[in-house]
């Protein structure tokens, strides 16, 4: 297992090298600068500036220094927030946005993975078109129309809910985490389904019913782990995706997360900030993906044998 | 103990209304054994699973009858009465033990669900019961496998896993559902004396629901004959086998492999050498030698059988012999040249003298080319025919493999297995091959198809002079059809005679043991 490990993060260097590279010299292909603004600075203070932030340096100098400190886990300083490194502004913004992937992921998984199953249960009725046709509404609809609506609903019209913040108030955590979660739960519904269908066609689950199982029984024991196995595949994926596009549901919920930082540092042009935040989120996607691939081999008996060997 | 009336069961679905079970009657008698024999699509399955209520309805729908089990209307039932029964009185064997067992539960667990289910036993006694069974069943050491998954069981241990937690809670009746199909020879033998000494001691009653007549010809009790949904005949075993009435009967009696090879050739110059081969694969770090330092000939114009349990190495041979697989080491010559020393291209055209015919029709036919496309592409991938003439050469390999000249525009799925296999065997001799590896070209067929095709095997071969190697591990069909036979096991060689002195004088502990897993030796001698 720790050879496969092993192996695995091995492949992710040249790709995180690929993404950082590719980022670097693409935000600074990109018109404008960070110092750029409606207010024209005085030359002599830009220049200053860039000699302080290394931007005076040919574009390959600056490539490489970014590079020397990246390797000893610095990203550097922020250009658009003095004073402050790239590093301190995402572990501000992490724990936010990785508490509202959870609960995202969460609602995801339990409402995604029952309805799926509740679904399969019986395929072609009712019974399946209803959270299905539910799901296809959840995968059309973006964020940023969902979470308005939900806002007017429940937050303006109910007065049920708060509309903006994070941890002020109770319940504010919800309606952001049902917006995040809401096309992921759709995806899990319509993972878990098709899980479902294929184990609950299996011999083995013939078998279960000749023994005399009740139904619920043969689903609980017999089916839901096999039928569950793409669904966690997907979790990974899913927890980078949750981080990375975090972004849509801060602005409109207010919530000072990661991704609020990262599309404002994209809007100012913030090198270092764009390419920290790049940089991290990649090797984040990187890394839930192996985790959710040792989770689906542990899940399976047969592979946790062969990696248990080696 | 049971006894079946009129059951007729159809499958409404939106292409129409099927009959799968017409009228079904028999009975089945406490310490007999009830054999339901039927080809595939007969409804013999059906039948069976409806009494429980394991056929889904919808599309299912029990249209009549009545299912007596020890006074009980069985179709009468609802599903939680009958979830009583299930697994308690009534118990089933289904066919593959590969996919019959939960890959993700231990075997353990597995055997004492149903006990815990329907009675209460405590996890101790039950575990204790479990132990005791799976030690009656052949299993050694049950406890230090208790805990295992079941892909750490090979098939025959699979099966016989299945055969104890059928038995746990001592049922009435068991169902067996092909339960030595998928198993080979010798396997197959040792289940079935299993179930055989398991129904005395406990004397229970069995129904065995098979294709082959010749496996519950040595077990079977009473014998129900099913053709399309019917019972056609039914008897005991001497007057079915004896005294058979019905043309269908008669004609699967007929079919079942027996005596030897009429017409043995003795083979012209050495056409295949095979020196020293050996090929190894590489599993998990794990070297597998599934062919291990063979060397054997073939002679021009004969047929060499090639007989062997699962993982004897039988199908390498063949795919080493065209290098199909890569060689690891050894020689394979082909009418003087060394095939294992050739280039790709130089490979590329002895291929053309060279080809294959697979076991499963359903899965060696692409399913995207009409059958005139998949006959034509050998043709013109050799240059044999162009694009003018290549319809005409089509037709005529239909009219050869029988196959009617109207279907050439249709598509694999359309036709049953024996007309597939009709398509493969002509798409395999289709460049007028010299030599054709024949990889259990009938084991995935019906009795009746598997004579049939073996039939046209054989009139081909010697109408066109065609050497062949044929594989597989049904030896009753090698000996119908070989001139000469190599045993294999484990990757070596055992024994290589001509057909009919292995036969009758078969010199190796191994294959005389093959020899006596045949099963219907009653029917044959």
């Amino acid at each position: 297992m720790w050879r496969f490990v092993g192996i695995r993060l091995l492949q992710a260097i040249p790709v995180i090298l690929a993404v950082i590279t590719v980022t670097f010299f693409l935000v600074r292909v990109a018109p404008g600068g960070p110092f750029d603004g409606e207010k024209a600075v005085v030359p002599e203070v830009k220049a200053a500036l860039e000699a302080q932030y290394r931007l005076d340096l040919p574009l390959w100098q600056q490539y490489t220094a970014y590079l020397g400190d990246l390797a000893q886990g610095d990203l550097g300083p922020s250009f658009k927030y003095p004073g402050r490194s790239v590093n301190e502004l995402i572990a501000s913004g992490l724990p936010i946005t990785a508490e509202l992937g959870f609960y995202a992921l969460l609602i995801a998984v339990l409402i995604g993975g029952l309805a799926g199953v509740i679904a399969s249960l019986k395929p072609n009725t009712a019974q399946d078109y209803i959270p299905m046709s539910a799901a296809m509404i959840g995968i059309c609809m973006p964020s940023f129309l969902l979470g308005p609506i939900l806002l007017l609903v429940f937050g303006i019209y109910l007065e049920w809910l708060p509309v903006s913040g994070w941890g002020d108030l109770p319940g504010d955590k919800i309606l952001p985490a049902i917006t995040l979660g809401s096309t992921y739960a759709a995806y899990v519904a319509r993972l878990s389904r098709a899980g479902m269908l294929e184990v609950l066609s299996q011999d083995y689950i013939r078998t279960a019913r000749a023994k005399g199982l009740p139904e619920w029984q043969v689903v609980v024991r017999h089916a839901l782990r096999g039928g569950m196995m793409p669904v966690v595949a997907f979790l990974g994926p899913a927890f980078a995706g949750v981080l990375s596009g975090s972004f849509v549901v801060e602005t409109i919920f207010g919530i000072p997360g990661l991704g609020r930082f990262y599309v404002q540092a994209a809007f100012n042009r913030d090198y270092t900030m764009i390419l920290g935040t790049t940089v991290f989120l990649s090797t984040l996607i990187v890394l839930f993906n192996l985790l959710s691939d040792i989770l689906a081999a542990w899940m399976n008996p047969r592979l946790r044998q062969q990696f248990s060997k080696g | 103990m049971l006894t079946v009336e009129n059951l007729s069961v159809s499958f409404v679905t939106r292409m129409g209304t099927t009959q799968a079970v017409d009228d079904v009657s028999f009975n089945v008698k406490s310490g007999e054994i009830t054999a339901i024999i039927g080809e595939s699509g007969s409804g013999k399955s059906v039948a069976c699973y409806s009494l429980l209520g394991l056929v889904p309805q919808p599309p299912g729908r029990i249209d009549s009858g009545r299912a007596l089990f020890e006074g009980t209307d069985l179709l009468q039932l609802g599903e939680s009465d009958l979830r009583k029964i299930r697994g308690r009185d009534i118990a089933m064997v289904f066919q593959d033990p590969m996919t019959c067992l939960n890959p993700y539960m231990t075997i353990g667990k597995q055997l004492m669900e149903p006990l815990r289910l329907h009675g209460k036993v405590s996890h101790a006694d039950a575990r204790h019961r479990a132990l005791e069974l799976l030690q009656e069943v052949g299993i050694r050491d049950p406890g230090s496998t208790f805990d295992n998954f079941p892909h750490q069981f090979s098939g025959g241990m699979r099966q016989r896993v299945m055969v104890a937690m059928a038995l746990i809670n001592e049922p009435k009746l068991l169902i067996a559902d092909e339960p030595t199909t998928a198993l080979d020879v010798t396997i197959q033998a040792q289940i079935l004396k299993l179930l055989a000494e398991l129904q005395q001691r406990r004397n229970i009653g069995i129904i065995f629901i098979s294709h082959d007549l010749s496996v519950v010809a040595d077990i079977a009790d009473q014998i129900v004959v099913m053709e399309q949904g019917r019972v056609v005949e039914h008897g005991n075993r001497e007057a079915i086998f004896e005294n058979a009435s019905h043309p269908y009967t008669r004609k699967l009696l007929s079919a079942i492999p027996t005596g030897a090879n009429p017409h043995t050739v003795e083979g012209g110059d050495t056409l295949i050498r095979v020196q020293n081969l050996h090929t190894w694969f590489t599993e998990n770090r794990e070297t597998v030698k599934a062919v291990d330092d063979v060397s054997f000939e073939i002679r021009r114009g004969e047929v060499l059988g090639l007989v062997g349990e699962s993982g004897s190495g039988k199908s390498t041979i063949g795919r080493s012999i065209l290098r199909l697989v890569p060689v690891t080491s050894g020689t394979v010559s082909f009418d003087g040249t060394n095939l294992t020393a050739l280039s790709r291209s130089a490979m590329t055209s002895m291929r053309q003298r060279m080809q294959i015919i697979f076991q499963d029709p359903f899965a060696s036919l692409n399913p995207r080319m009409t059958i005139f496309d998949t006959l034509a592409e050998p043709l013109l991938l050799h240059g044999i025919e162009n694009r003018r003439s290549v319809a005409q050469a089509v037709l005529q390999l239909m009219d050869k493999v029988g196959l009617a000249r109207q279907f050439a525009r249709k598509y694999p799925h359309e036709f049953s297995g024996g007309q597939r296999q009709r398509i493969a065997i002509g798409r395999a001799l289709a460049t007028r091959p010299e030599f054709v590896v024949a990889d259990e070209p009938v084991s995935a067929l019906d009795v009746t198809i598997q004579a049939q095709i073996l039939e046209l095997l054989h009139e081909l071969g010697r109408e066109e002079g065609l050497t062949m190697l044929f594989i597989s591990h049904d030896l009753a069909v090698v000996r119908q059809v070989a001139d000469r036979i190599i045993v294999l096991h484990e990757g070596k060689i055992v024994e290589q005679a001509q057909a009919e002195t292995l036969f009758q004088q078969p010199q190796e502990s191994y294959t005389q043991q093959l020899l006596k897993s045949i099963p219907g030796r009653s029917i044959r001698t």
